[in-house]
């Protein structure tokens, strides 16, 4: 099945490597992963997906976590959470055949974003099966699609749902300590250790 | 640990006052501060500078003659003292001959700290003189590292890496120092560089639900074995399991690692398990109808083929490493956290119980193979192994610190040397790494002068290694060294006899003279063949002054049983064929 997972991590040289190489150590090939900033300086978030048996979802967030540099984990793919993806579609057309392209990215909810005598450029954001469903659509009908970029997916659970790491780092940061590098927080009360959305009965399968 | 927090603050170099230092000298300045004494390293051009610095420190350099033996002693005097080892070398050929002992430290869960110099930071990634990616090339077999290109990220970096090290589940972790990183200099101060506090594993489960359960499976539970792995030596929580192990009357099983996390005497210990294991170790196991892990991963050594491992038993394991839980056997209730806490809060909650029934059906089993006294039995002319390894313990008094190799002796020494003292074991368990025992046993030394320090290895493993004698030599280390000889790397011909139809490819060994090659360190010895000679040589090994070699020829063809096939379930073990029952450990049960 598809895993998502997302990562917080510290926005350093070679924390990619290091998640990378735990997913290869276990012979698991990664289908897309996104990085970017988030709202706290120094942090990173990558969302992670990969194909995997069910049952090793456990064992990749266990050892996502025993890397020193990943802060928090979370596998989205077990609650309510919008994912999203952007791409690019560069479609050879002409004047005759572009207005039947407006059309079909109208549908779609496409923009079209860049046009040239000889092409245009579609951009759209979605879910994976709707970007899916337009390529379809396009080869269906005879168009040439000359290049295509996709992001990957980006995932969030719903809700008022924080991780309690940034949460953490929110709190510093706002009593002014907002230039020193992020500190993994230190005292997780037993409360909050507990807290966890796993548990190895859970887990048995 | 202890010594983390308080520099030595009589050092002028490490007082409370930030003072400027190179990059070498606030190397050596946060090792002192971290408590370390001791450093074993091979010098070389990226990590001159760092040389250059440690004679204004209080710091005892072991030179080695081969960076895998630096790493090597470093993990043994880990082991044997449970303090941090460090071993340093330069960029390079120096830092790529750690890593065999770096990957056989992050196996069996070592905190070391290997320090690397490397090219300078501007030439980083042009293959310059001996260049190479040290932290990429380590990544999978350090728990951390680290690539320290600027003099004032290096003190930070190093206390990060020694609570790395030391906190969780221990393991390696390697400080790779450009050589301009140690020539620059920077503001030192040692107490503003500490790390940000331990951050527990965010998936540590202990709560009062599992508790619970784990209590009520104790208290309904009719054969219970008790697993006692190397956690319990890292949570220093030998009192606590025992405690549990005789409030319940729960009978104990031990991994390799874990033989010393449980005193070999004690009645409710059963020995080792798994491949090489007793039998009856292996069928109490195997009719459990609850196993009580306390700090081991169920290894294929010692689980044999999972699909039969242990059908009746329900499992309770405690663990600090959430990636160990429901990796290779499914738990039934999983308490992740330190073993000594979790312990803690356990006991008050288990009650008396009484196992005599279960108890007295595993020393059933035993017969009369538990009493093994082969002191007792006639010399036939042929010295066994393990004759060697029960007189060494008889002489030793099971007081000794036992550095094993890799192989057929390693099996030997488990088998039949008793262990009552934690640590006094020390074994590559998880890598299996030949060429081990000589350069631990020298860290070990080192770590505990006081104690007495046998080297076991066999004819094969101690030549991957052997040129450390001159570093015994050189550092005046009374280390007894028992080569136990039989001509072959014996057990892969043990494997070749068993599986391969006796096809001895590559396994006859041909050895120099061990003990002319002692004699040319300057190191006296003695060979033995038979088995009268084994008690006085031992005596006259621990008796001299300095190290002493002695070359136990050994009967060639012998076989370490009982064995379980890779494969096979752990009640199904190959027996020592019934005409050669002299060195048996175990009765059919």
């Amino acid at each position: 099945m598809l895993h998502t997972f997302v990562a917080l991590v510290e926005d350093k040289p070679g924390v990619l490597t290091r998640v990378a190489s735990l997913f290869r150590r276990l012979n698991i090939n990664i289908t897309s992963l996104t990085v970017g900033n988030t709202e706290n300086d120094g942090v990173s978030r990558m969302t992670i997906v990969a194909e995997a048996a069910e049952d090793r979802a456990h064992r990749m967030m266990a050892s996502l976590y025993k890397l020193e540099n990943v802060l928090e984990v979370d596998d989205v793919g077990r609650h309510s959470a919008v994912i999203r993806e952007l791409a690019l579609l560069k479609v050879e057309c002409d004047a005759k055949n572009r207005a039947d392209l407006f059309q079909l990215a109208e549908v779609f909810h496409a923009r079209i974003v860049d046009l040239a005598p000889e092409s245009l450029m579609m951009e759209i954001t979605g879910s994976a099966s709707k970007i899916e469903g337009l390529v379809q659509i396009l080869v269906q009908a005879g168009y040439r699609i000359l290049e295509m970029a996709r992001t990957g997916r980006m995932a969030m659970r719903r809700g008022r749902h924080t991780s309690r790491v940034l949460a953490a780092l929110s709190d510093t940061s706002s009593t002014g300590s907002s230039s020193s590098p992020p500190q993994k927080p230190a005292n997780l009360t037993a409360d909050q250790k507990q807290s966890g959305n796993w548990s190895a009965e859970q887990n048995r399968s | 640990m202890s010594n983390s927090s308080n520099p030595r603050s009589s050092d002028p170099a490490i007082g409370s006052q930030p003072t400027r230092l190179t990059g070498a000298e606030t190397l050596w300045a946060t090792l002192v501060g971290e408590g370390v004494r001791d450093v074993f390293g091979y010098p070389g051009g990226a990590i001159l500078p760092a040389y250059d610095a440690l004679r204004k420190f209080p710091i005892r350099h072991i030179l080695v003659r081969h960076e895998q033996g630096a790493a090597h002693m470093a993990d043994g005097y880990a082991r044997a003292s449970g303090r941090v080892g460090v071993a340093v070398a330069t960029s390079g050929p120096g830092a790529t001959n750690l890593v065999t002992g770096i990957a056989t430290a992050m196996l069996d869960s070592i905190p070391i700290v290997c320090i690397t110099g490397q090219v300078s930071s501007k030439v980083l990634g042009t293959d310059a003189f001996q260049e190479v990616d040290i932290t990429g090339i380590t990544l999978p077999v350090t728990k951390h590292n680290y690539l320290v290109s600027r003099t004032e990220d290096l003190a930070p970096a190093l206390r990060e890496a020694f609570r790395v090290a030391q906190s969780g589940r221990p393991g390696p972790v390697l400080v790779d120092i450009t050589k301009d990183a140690q020539q620059n200099s920077a503001l030192f101060d040692f107490a503003g560089a500490a790390p940000a506090a331990y951050r527990p594993h965010p998936m540590l489960r202990a709560d009062s639900a599992s508790m619970r359960a784990a209590l009520e499976l104790l208290r309904t539970a009719k054969r219970p074995v008790l697993l006692a792995g190397h956690g319990i030596l890292h949570s220093r929580a030998l009192d606590q399991v025992r405690t549990l192990a005789e409030r319940a009357q729960i009978p104990v099983a031990c991994t390799l690692l874990g033989l010393t996390a449980f005193p070999a005497s004690h009645p409710l210990n059963l020995g080792m398990m798994g491949m090489h294991g007793e039998s009856w170790v292996n069928h109490a196991i195997q009719q459990a109808d609850l196993l009580i892990a306390c700090g081991m991963r169920f290894d294929d050594r010692v689980t044999g083929t999972l699909a039969t491992y242990a059908p009746k038993a329900k499992k309770i394991h405690i663990e600090i490493d959430p990636a160990e839980i429901n990796k290779n056997v499914p738990i039934d209730v999983a308490l992740i956290g330190d073993l000594k806490e979790i312990l803690e809060t356990l006991l008050p909650l288990v009650s008396e119980r009484d196992g005599s029934e279960w108890l007295h059906a595993i020393s059933t089993m035993k017969g009369s193979a538990a009493v093994r006294d082969i002191q007792q039995l006639p010399d036939n002319g042929h010295l066994y192994a393990a004759h060697v390894m029960h007189d060494l313990w008889r002489e030793t008094h099971g007081d000794a610190i036992v550095v094993t190799d890799v192989g057929q002796h390693q099996m030997w020494e488990a088998q039949y040397y008793k262990h009552e003292k934690p640590r006094s074991l020390i074994t590559s368990g998880g890598l299996g790494t030949m060429g081990f025992a000589l350069p631990a046993a020298i860290g070990a030394k080192v770590a505990c002068p006081d104690r007495e320090v046998w080297v076991v290895a066999g004819d094969g493993g101690f030549q991957m290694t052997s040129p450390e004698l001159a570093t015994i030599a050189q550092e005046k280390l009374k280390i007894n060294i028992a080569i136990v000889n039989n001509g072959y790397l014996g057990m892969v011909r043990q494997w070749q006899e068993f599986f391969y139809e006796k096809n001895y490819e590559s396994t006859p060994l041909l050895s120099p003279d061990f003990v002319k090659l002692a004699d040319a360190h300057g190191i006296p010895g003695a060979h033995v063949t038979q088995r009268s000679q084994v008690v006085s040589t031992v005596q006259t090994a621990r008796e001299h002054k300095g190290a002493f070699l002695i070359d136990f020829h050994v009967e060639q063809e012998d076989s370490v049983y009982p064995m379980i096939p890779s494969g096979a379930a752990l009640h199904e073990m190959i027996r020592r064929p019934p005409e050669n029952r002299l060195v048996e450990t175990a009765n059919e049960s």
